[in-house]
């Protein structure tokens, strides 16, 4: 058995030292440990020199508290490293209502910004719009990275139903605020219903029915005042949307070697293909390499007949367990790899890392620079 | 109780804790509905089958003449629906879809996207034989299992009267809503969770059952995933989860057992059997704190070669041996 086919080692320390490197963009399938990765990397990058910022989607409490940080808001946060650390380290915590905010009193003059804000319709849009927290999360990359603060951004994409959701977003909410239907809703009983033909009467008590007459007012208002700010925020979308596909963005995948964690990598990767979204490589988490030393040449049947002739010898159960132990590690490892290299097969040439499991979780920045390491520096074990 | 809500922390097998209980609930000739909200067609993927739809199809047969039913909820496939129901206008809806009141629906509102999913699966619950909505004779499903969004959606999600409220305070989605939350806050409806011996899914886990709880919801069994039996002697996991296993017994042994080189072999071997032993005495604790829930634990165990139809029955004969029936 091998490394990773083709492709080869994913070099973490030339990604996040290379000064064009301006974003790191971590996704993939819930729970694979993107948020952990997100921040291991953004403390290696500023470790390593670099004004790096850690923008997290509703991080677990414990990560937030890795970081020696109790809470975090919508403002990056500095999180003090030890003596020594070239650059800095910033952590924030995407507020997808206080963002949404933001560019709606940068876009509109403040008395309409004040009707917007006010605006029930919208309330209900900026928090709960199924896909506003991606597509702030991307609103916000764009703000940070316009500001020239940062040498590098790492981001935590949100835990989507897809882990695609936050490329088409932005599209989507654009697509919606512009789409026929805002504006049959909102129309002045003219132009929009002619061109729906025969039936609209039909459609729009139906929809008053079914939403309230209420509602449909607060849609009417919404999108009268929203109208002015629209062409901006849309531009906006756009450029963030291209900020994603130039050089100086590295879209990292992460995935446990797991069937379906795998697949959705696999999904994901010829998604960023497809929209030339620039991928760096893909971090396998959470594996389980063969100790070193003498054990790794020691295969599982013959871990299990010595297991089993001791048990049945009556001694030894300290070394039988270690014994069955090691013969469950060598068939999971097995495992590993065959999906693995299943993906690799179908990916040729992407780059990869594997990051151990740990015993047990991150509580601090000593575990999290554990991961960095590992993410760094992955030995090609068998 | 009949309506099993399953959520978890994403990655702690939800799908395959769902279709398991489905078909544990299906033992003995029940007829179980097991619905997905998420879009996502996990249980499809699972059983190996093609895409399910917003209908209902059998999607595999349980000891004993039970059957397990499948459907993959739909917003807008559910508007429709509730349209016809509700109105008897089924083309309008059309209309409806074709102005991209699907967007409308299922995206602008998610509250309103929330209920109209949570409502196909109480509807579901409620179905009396022959179709009929209400009034005598027995229930179609003796039980219906939602494959529901992870723990850190869930109160979101099952919260839809709050979600609704806050964009039509009246009217007949409200109306709609409040009977929803009915249902969901009734003792025919628990919320299971599903989790990990690992700290975060048990703190989301505990996180989820206090939230489930404010919300007036029932909270029902934890589902403790891919278990593993500890290994090692009792006797020495606390010794070499400090790293004092005794290394030269451990040498001893492997050389009774006529392996070559058992002292390069035992300290080659020592850092595993210290890394199970830690993790095996953190699984422990993490389990005791689940159990301080005070919800009844169901353990799993860990499905090495990936889960399909075979292995979810051997999961739900699991569940079966530790109570859980119709």
């Amino acid at each position: 058995m091998s490394g990773p086919e083709a492709g080869g080692r994913l070099d973490t320390d030339a990604l996040l030292d290379d000064p064009r490197t301006r974003i790191v963009v971590c996704c993939g399938a819930g729970g694979v440990g993107k948020t952990t990765t997100a921040a291991a990397l953004g403390l290696r990058a500023a470790e390593r020199g670099r004004r790096t910022v850690v923008i997290t989607v509703d991080p677990a409490r414990r990560l937030a508290q890795s970081m020696g940080l109790e809470s975090l808001d919508n403002t990056p946060h500095p999180v003090p490293l030890s003596e020594g650390a070239r650059g800095s380290l910033h952590a924030m915590m995407l507020d997808m209502k206080r963002t949404f905010d933001e560019v709606v009193e940068e876009y509109a003059d403040p008395g309409r910004a004040e009707q917007i804000l006010a605006n029930p319709f919208y309330q209900a849009l900026s928090t709960s719009f199924s896909g506003t927290q991606e597509y702030m999360a991307m609103e916000k990359l764009g703000q940070l990275h316009r500001s020239g603060d940062w040498d590098l951004i790492v981001v935590d994409t949100p835990p989507s139903r897809s882990a695609l959701d936050f490329l088409d977003a932005p599209k989507r909410l654009g697509r919606f605020l512009d789409g026929k239907l805002i504006r049959f809703l909102s129309a002045q009983g003219n132009g929009a219903f002619r061109l729906l033909g025969a039936g609209f009467g039909l459609v729009a008590s139906v929809i008053g029915k079914v939403v309230g007459a209420q509602l449909l007012n607060d849609v009417r208002a919404f999108v009268a005042s929203f109208d002015a700010v629209f062409g901006g925020f849309r531009k906006r979308a756009e450029q963030t949307y291209r900020l994603l596909q130039e050089s100086g963005t590295a879209f990292v995948v992460v995935a446990t070697p797991e069937r379906d964690a795998l697949r959705e990598a696999s999904y994901f990767m010829e998604r960023l293909s497809g929209d030339a979204m620039p991928l760096a490589g893909l971090v396998v988490n959470r594996t389980h390499p063969l100790p070193e030393g003498p054990a790794a040449r020691l295969g599982a049947q013959e871990a299990l007949a010595a297991a089993a002739s001791l048990e049945a010898a009556g001694t030894h159960p300290a070394a039988a367990a270690a014994l069955r132990l090691h013969a469950e590690r060598v068939a999971l490892r097995g495992r590993e790899i065959a999906l693995r290299d299943r993906l690799l097969a179908e990916h040729r040439g992407v780059p990869t890392v594997e990051v151990a499991a740990l015993a047990e979780d991150v509580h601090d920045l000593a575990d999290l620079r554990a991961v960095g390491d590992a993410l760094a520096d992955t030995p090609d074990h068998p | 109780m009949r309506l099993h809500i399953v959520t978890g922390k994403g990655g702690t097998g939800k799908t395959t804790v769902a279709a398991a209980l489905a078909l544990a609930l299906a033992a003995g000739g029940g007829r179980v509905l097991l619905v997905e909200v998420e879009g996502r067609q996990g249980v499809a993927s699972l059983l190996g089958l093609p895409p399910l739809s917003a209908e209902e199809r059998p999607v595999a047969s349980a000891p004993g003449g039970g059957r397990v039913l499948a459907l993959a909820a739909d917003a807008e496939a559910a508007l429709l629906e509730y349209l016809e129901m509700f109105y008897g206008i089924r083309r309008a809806g059309q209309a409806l879809t074709r102005l991209g009141a699907v967007d409308f629906a299922t995206s602008i509102a998610p509250g309103l996207r929330d209920v109209l999913l949570t409502g196909k699966a109480t509807e579901a619950v409620g179905r009396r034989e022959g179709g009929r909505r209400r009034g005598e004779g027995p229930f179609h499903y003796d039980a219906v299992v939602m494959d529901a969004p992870p723990t850190g959606r869930i109160g979101r999600f099952l919260n839809v009267t709050s979600e609704v409220a806050g964009l039509a305070r009246v009217g007949p989605v409200r109306g709609h809503a409040d009977k929803v939350t009915e249902a969901l806050r009734s003792e025919r409806t628990l919320v299971h969770f599903v989790s990990l011996l690992e700290e975060m899914p048990a703190q989301e886990t505990r996180d989820g059952v206090a939230e489930i709880a404010a919300l007036g919801l029932n909270p029902g069994a934890v589902v403790v995933n891919m278990a593993r039996p500890p290994l090692l002697p009792e006797a020495d996991l606390s010794s070499a989860a400090e790293g004092r296993l005794d290394r030269e017994e451990l040498a001893a042994g492997l050389e009774a057992a006529g392996l070559e080189d058992p002292a390069g072999l035992a300290a080659s071997l020592a850092g595993e059997v210290d890394a199970h032993a830690r993790r095996v005495l953190m699984e422990r604790r993490i389990r005791s704190e689940l159990e301080e829930l005070g919800r009844p634990l169901l353990d799993l165990p860990l499905v090495a070669d990936g889960v399909d139809l075979a292995a979810l029955e051997g999961l739900a004969r699991h569940l079966a041996d530790q109570g859980v029936r119709r």
